[in-house]
């Protein structure tokens, strides 16, 4: 186990990178605990899989260094690295049962034959591949052969991180869940530092301690599911957190007041002043309400979209913004709604895409 | 046009892929397909387009046997999960090449192309080629060169699927839309229970081969007739637990009863499977009569908004779901409730048992 520091990193794919549209992953510095579960997540293209190669040693950083604790090991081969991977398809031999399986990457290292045992058996009871370990592997079904993928991740004991790289892109949704669930408990069990990439919100949220939001090779946020969700630090995690994201609304700031289309939301905070800058008002569907005419800000609902446990209105502002609102489970949908309200607890204000900070009063 | 199933099935070496599946579907339709991987969809779906011929049964177009009638023949459009484009072409020539291919005049080619790519917003790409996209351009591309055929029938198989989570929940709400512009049959298969709901329309759930139900997709999801479409559509998975009745006395699997017991007075003797939804199982004990569960924490899983709490059983595993944040160290002792009308029961052969005495079932 580790901690992980990325020093001063950047890296280019291009041979002599001179302006910020040439590199992959934009100059950072970056600090992950012994111990964490921590998330890459980011739209295809945001840098968070160069980044995950660099941490392998799969690629080798234009800039900056690794260290693993105290010991640089940038520039290192994969193989010193000591780092156990689960990627996006199985990785496993098919001629071989479950048990040789799991058991191959301890044997590798020579490791103690009771230890094998008892390591395997362990991780095998973890993922419920008790039933299948004198099974050749290729009889299995893809969902078990992912799951012997993650065992083989797994099964080390004395690795520095394991790194997963959308590792149940492949899995039926109804498994996701129980696999997810898995790796959450192995993780606490196990105390190992995990880094998770994906895509997808619900995983890295769900998995990690940490999220480290990504978008065109920089970090725009490192933060808990929460400070994520109630205090996005950019409109872009705003929105890409959150199905659907955050409302931006274009709004007119005045100490503690928010003008919305000539309507005022008394905030809980002032604002610093701000002038000549695009400024929104941030706010969550699930914080927005539909009300009767008059009270609140005019919209018309355009749409009511039955997700089943939840519906969500689409509502448009006089201007022509667009505005999500979660109608709760078992409410009624008032056929005179014409407006909404906003939850001001719930509200962050935005300056050209980022968080403003308020002068007093915390949300 | 119209398209109807009459009692197809398929079987290829013996196994059978699709059986004796009836469906009708109506014109200007959008119809999802629902079912984990191997559930017939897709060779449902080969069927349609006349890429296999059915073992048994007969595949009916506006009242036309179409069985066997090769794909050549039909004016149908195919989209696969893997974005299939020339990748020589310009985004401009791969959604003309269908029109090419008919010898539509210069202005009409023009014409329609410019509709589609305003549709699926790729009128500022049309000069690029498929690799200079991303993604979600690449497949709006293979999918405006589905519509712009003006194909009677278009099936999807899961288009989505290898997309950034973001660009999916964008291009779910598009599509309905898309669709509802074209008097065509739309045929959609996903896994997704959630990707179902938001696009709406009629879903048929399939399970090993069969279609268990076909209606209005929020219907299907509020009122399933058997457990078997109720798994299929419950993402989290379904909650479930047996029940005996014998001699009027009722026992669970696990769990309890806290004055119910005269709800379910109706029911015959013999053994039932109680089930419910991951969100209708709740922290707080509702005023009325209620079903409770103890059990232990082995999991909470936070996404910011809401909270996935999996918790162990005496002789079941079940999700609750709930909004804001619950966080529960695993190994916790919780209580849980549900709401007797939020109970689905099914008898012994897994179909849903009327219970007068709750009524109406409304979810």
């Amino acid at each position: 186990m580790a901690r992980i520091t990325l020093q001063a990193l950047a890296h280019s794919y291009r041979a002599a990178p001179t302006k910020p549209a040439d590199y992959a992953v934009q100059e950072a510095t970056h600090i992950w605990d012994n111990g964490g579960a921590y998330a890459l997540l980011g739209p295809s293209g945001c840098g968070k899989t160069t980044l995950l190669n660099i941490i392998s040693g799969l690629v080798n950083p234009t800039r900056g260094r690794v260290l693993f604790d105290e010991r640089d090991v940038t520039g290192l081969p994969t193989e010193s690295r000591n780092i156990a991977q689960v990627f996006q398809f199985p990785v496993i031999y098919d001629t071989m049962t479950v048990r040789e399986n799991l058991a191959f990457p301890l044997k590798n290292r020579r490791m103690p034959a009771a230890l094998i045992d008892s390591r395997v058996a362990e991780i095998a009871r973890l993922l419920d591949l008790t039933p299948h370990l004198n099974r050749k592997a290729r009889r299995l079904t893809a969902d078990s052969k992912q799951k012997i993928s993650l065992g083989r991740g797994l099964v080390r004991p004395d690795v520095s991180a394991i790194l997963f790289d959308e590792p149940l892109t492949v899995i039926d949704p109804h498994l996701k869940w129980e696999l997810r669930s898995k790796l959450k408990e192995i993780h606490r069990k196990l105390d190992v530092t995990m880094i998770y990439v994906t895509h997808d919100q619900t995983e890295a949220l769900t998995f990690a301690d940490k999220v480290i939001v990504m978008s065109e090779g920089a970090v725009v946020q490192t933060g808990t599911p929460e400070d994520l969700f109630d205090r996005p630090a950019h409109t872009f995690v705003g929105h890409f957190i959150g199905s659907p994201g955050m409302n931006f609304l274009p709004c007119v700031i005045e100490g503690s007041r928010a003008i919305v289309s000539g309507h005022v939301v008394q905030l809980p905070q002032t604002y610093p002043v701000v002038r000549g800058s695009k400024v929104e008002l941030g706010i969550r569907p699930d914080f927005v309400q539909l009300v009767p005419a008059g009270h609140g800000i005019p919209v018309r609902v355009e749409r009511i979209d039955d997700l089943g446990r939840t519906r969500i209105a689409r509502v448009s502002l006089p201007q022509g913004d667009q505005v999500a609102a979660t109608i709760p489970l078992g409410a009624t949908v008032d056929s005179n709604a014409a407006a909404i309200a906003i939850d001001p607890s719930r509200v962050n204000i935005y300056v050209d895409g980022f968080r403003l900070t308020p002068e007093e009063g915390k949300i | 046009m119209s398209l109807t199933l009459k009692n197809i099935s398929k079987v290829v070496g013996g196994q059978v892929h699709v059986h004796d599946v009836n469906l009708a579907f109506e014109n200007g339709s959008l119809n999802v397909l629902l079912g984990q991987t191997l559930a017939g969809k897709t060779s449902l779906m080969r069927l349609m387009a006349g890429l296999d011929v059915p073992t048994n049964g007969a595949i009916i177009v506006d009242g036309r046997d179409v069985t066997g009638v090769p794909v050549r023949h039909r004016n149908i459009a195919m989209v696969y999960q893997q974005f299939i484009n020339y990748p020589t072409l310009t985004v401009f020539e791969n959604i003309a090449s269908p029109l090419r291919v008919a010898g539509l005049s210069k202005d009409e080619i023009e014409a329609r192309v410019g509709e589609a790519a305003r549709l699926l917003k790729l009128n500022q790409v049309l000069d690029r080629t498929p690799l200079q996209l991303s993604g979600g351009q690449q497949q709006r591309t293979a999918i405006a060169r589905a519509l712009v055929k003006r194909a009677e029938l278009v099936l999807m198989d899961e288009p989505l699927a290898n997309l950034d989570y973001k660009l999916r929940e964008e291009l779910r709400e598009e599509l309905p839309r898309v669709f509802s512009t074209s008097g065509a049959v739309f045929v959609y298969a996903t896994t997704e229970p959630t990707e179902a709901l938001l696009l709406g329309g009629n879903t048929a759930t399939l399970c090993e081969g069969r279609a268990t139900q076909y209606g209005r997709t929020a219907d299907v999801y509020r009122n399933p007739k058997d457990l078997t479409t109720a798994r299929v559509f419950s993402d989290p998975p379904l909650n479930i637990v047996g029940m005996e009745k014998r001699n009027g006395q009722l026992a669970l699997a696990t769990g309890k009863f806290d004055s119910v017991e005269t709800l379910f007075s109706r029911l015959a003797d013999g053994a039932y499977t109680l089930a419910f939804r991951a969100h209708q199982l709740r922290f707080n004990r509702p005023s009325g009569p209620s079903l409770q569960f103890s059990g232990t924490v082995a999991v909470s899983e936070i996404t910011g908004s809401e909270s996935f709490v999996h918790i162990e059983m005496p002789s079941a595993r079940f999700v609750a779901l709930a909004s804001g944040v619950h966080r529960y160290e695993p190994g916790t002792d919780i209580e849980t409730f549900v709401d007797p009308a939020d109970i689905f029961i099914f008898d012994g052969s897994g179909r849903l048992s009327g219970l007068p005495s709750i009524s109406p079932i409304v979810r």
